[in-house]
């Protein structure tokens, strides 16, 4: 079963269409929701929450539909939202047992799991400490051990990183990695950061003002996408010239040429391109192209969903 | 780890098929239904008006109050074993403690509803199963358990103390019971009419101080008024006066169910009460309204 599978889903506000027909199916494993601000991700979130109605469309979440069967839905599902959430005054151990009964365990089992919990986010030693001493990283896991505590299937992390710094951004992403590849539980994370989810997700959904931009496996979305970086320092039109008459399919990028590396002979084509207009090569590099610049490549696909 | 068997177990269970000493468990247990949640809620919130599981600083408040409401009663005991007269009745106790009552009103509603609002944990809450009208009324009846709590125990001590000291044997004692029960419950109406009101006043503001400015003033605002209305109306106006402030409501109240003279009520006992209960019902209404509207 899919976690999370939308159809033609719309959702309007009075000034702005916030989900434009998203059609989508989102695997299990760790999936990246990538958009800009405003792209409507974290609408998107509200709706598989069961706490916004779409005005079209359909969607199921873990096989139910959050409308109707919204409680059903929300006690299998673990929520991080992007936003500060925590009550300073409260003591996080405490804290995360109340929200694990918020979700329906009995007492024991709600305060063991909350240790359990506050553990595996790294919080154990000082997880008897107010949460209103915490710094910002502590505090994003503390919500993400609230959004753990009762055994979801499914996470959904609205901009995890937000606020960390570069060491507590890699240490959240690690611990989401883990989450998502060793505990057994599919996790969507947002992000406007493709760099970051980039490196912690199986599959990727992009979307923009409200439409499919793609949604792939990681995997498939390099792997024929490899290039080589051509840097000559001068006469980079005459070998951009050349390498177009040998059917490259070569682009201008910065001050060197992009090469789409079809197979081991585009590095022999290109050095011979090079020795034969006796160009200075700088440098000659093969590069797995950039995710970003996928998104770049294919502007506005909407509604189109590949592999 | 202590838990190594059990969670490569697990891993194997879930398929993952690696042991890995992070030992993440799976919960197999009960899920508990809407009762549950509702009544964990209402009981955590309780504890947090009493400060239990909380600061230091937070316990400074709760603890003057019950003191204070502790004290009023060993006092009340202490001249009726000496005098062997009734100083202070259990209605009288009630209304004597209002003005206290109304400030433990407006630390404790704004402690449990503004809180919640300002750090926006509503968003942890209402993205698990429990509904948005019981998260209103949880909070509501906590409260209102509060202030009756605050009521009944030196109410219970008074009766104790009461029974001991009156002079008219078994008819006696069963007369200070019936009278203390009575006690009760117009301590339950109080802490009900007094918690409707408070509560959607307090959900107005994400902040303690204007939630408490809002609870006081609307208690307050109206009392000149009524003065003026007392001092200058003819009979009726005088009357009907009391209705524009909770306080007063319950006086009127209190009069036509257990006949004191507190206030001059006239004929219009049944409109005492119907404002109550519009109160009441206004106020679980509006709070049922507010946390729907509200964002999360």
């Amino acid at each position: 079963m899919l976690p999370i599978q939308t159809r033609s889903l719309t959702k309007r506000y009075p000034q702005v269409t916030a989900l434009d027909a998203l059609t989508v199916d989102v695997e299990a494993g760790i999936v990246g929701l990538v958009g800009a601000n405003g792209a409507g991700k974290s609408t998107l979130i509200k709706i598989l929450l069961g706490l916004l109605e779409p005005n079209e469309g359909s969607v199921l979440v873990l096989g139910m539909d959050p409308a109707r069967q919204g409680e059903a839905v929300r006690a299998r599902v673990g929520y991080m939202p992007e936003h500060g959430c925590l009550p300073p005054d409260m003591v996080a151990a405490e804290f995360v047992t109340h929200m694990a009964r918020m979700s329906g365990l009995p007492r024991t089992a709600a305060r063991e799991r909350a240790s359990e919990a506050l553990r595996h986010v790294g919080l154990y030693e000082e997880r008897y400490r107010q949460i209103g001493g915490y710094s910002t990283g502590m505090r994003q896991r503390v919500a993400l051990a609230q959004a753990l505590v009762h055994d979801p299937e499914l996470l959904l992390l609205d901009e995890p990183t937000n606020g960390l710094d570069p060491a507590g951004r890699d240490g959240m992403l690690e611990l989401i990695h883990r989450i998502g590849s060793e505990f057994g539980i599919s996790v969507l994370v947002c992000s406007h950061l493709l760099g970051e989810v980039e490196r912690i997700c199986e599959s990727l959904v992009a979307i923009d003002a409200g439409r499919l931009l793609r949604a792939d496996r990681i995997d498939s979305m390099t792997r024929r996408r490899d290039v080589l970086v051509v840097e000559v320092d001068e006469g980079v039109p005459q070998l951009h010239d050349r390498l177009v008459e040998l059917g490259l399919d070569v682009r201008r990028a910065g001050v060197g040429l992009l090469v789409p590396l079809a197979s081991d002979d585009t590095f022999d084509l290109v050095m011979k391109a090079v020795a034969a207009l006796d160009l200075p090569l700088h440098r000659l590099e093969q590069r797995r192209h950039g995710i970003a610049e996928l998104f770049a490549d294919r502007p506005k696909e909407a509604g189109h969903v590949l592999g | 780890m202590s838990s190594a068997d059990g969670s490569s177990a697990d891993g194997v269970a879930n398929g993952a098929g690696v042991i890995h000493d992070i030992g993440y468990q799976r919960y197999t247990g009960p899920r508990l239904g809407r009762r549950h949640l509702v009544g964990a809620l209402y009981l955590h919130g309780l504890r947090t008006a009493f400060g239990l599981g909380r600061t230091a600083k937070a316990k400074i408040f709760p603890g003057i109050a019950i003191v204070l409401a502790f004290g009023v009663a060993v006092v009340a005991v202490a001249i009726r074993s000496q005098t062997h007269e009734v100083a202070v009745t259990y209605l009288q106790y009630t209304d004597a403690l209002s003005i206290p009552m109304l400030l433990f009103l407006a630390v404790v509603a704004p402690e449990l509803v503004c809180r919640d609002l300002r750090s926006r944990v509503l968003s942890l809450y209402f993205s698990r199963p429990l509904r948005r009208f019981d998260y209103a009324v949880a909070r509501l009846a906590a409260v209102v358990s509060a202030v009756w709590l605050l009521l009944a125990g030196p109410l219970l001590l008074m009766f104790l103390g009461g029974a001991f000291a009156q002079t008219g044997g078994a008819s006696g004692a069963w007369h200070e019971f019936t009278d203390f029960l009575g006690g009760l419950g117009y301590a339950a109406m109080t802490a009900v009419v007094l918690g409707a009101v408070a509560v959607p006043l307090a959900s107005l503001s994400s902040r303690r101080a204007v939630g408490a400015v809002i609870i006081v003033g609307a208690f307050l605002v109206t009392t000149p008024v009524i003065g003026v209305l007392s001092g200058v109306g003819g009979p009726t106006a005088r009357q009907l006066a009391p209705l524009l402030n909770p306080v007063g409501v319950l006086n009127g109240l209190e009069v036509w169910i257990y006949r004191t003279s507190v206030l001059e009520i006239g004929r219009f006992g049944p409109l005492y009460l119907a404002v109550a209960v519009f109160l009441v019902a206004a106020g679980v209404a509006g709070l049922g309204l507010r946390y729907r509207r509200v964002a999360v």
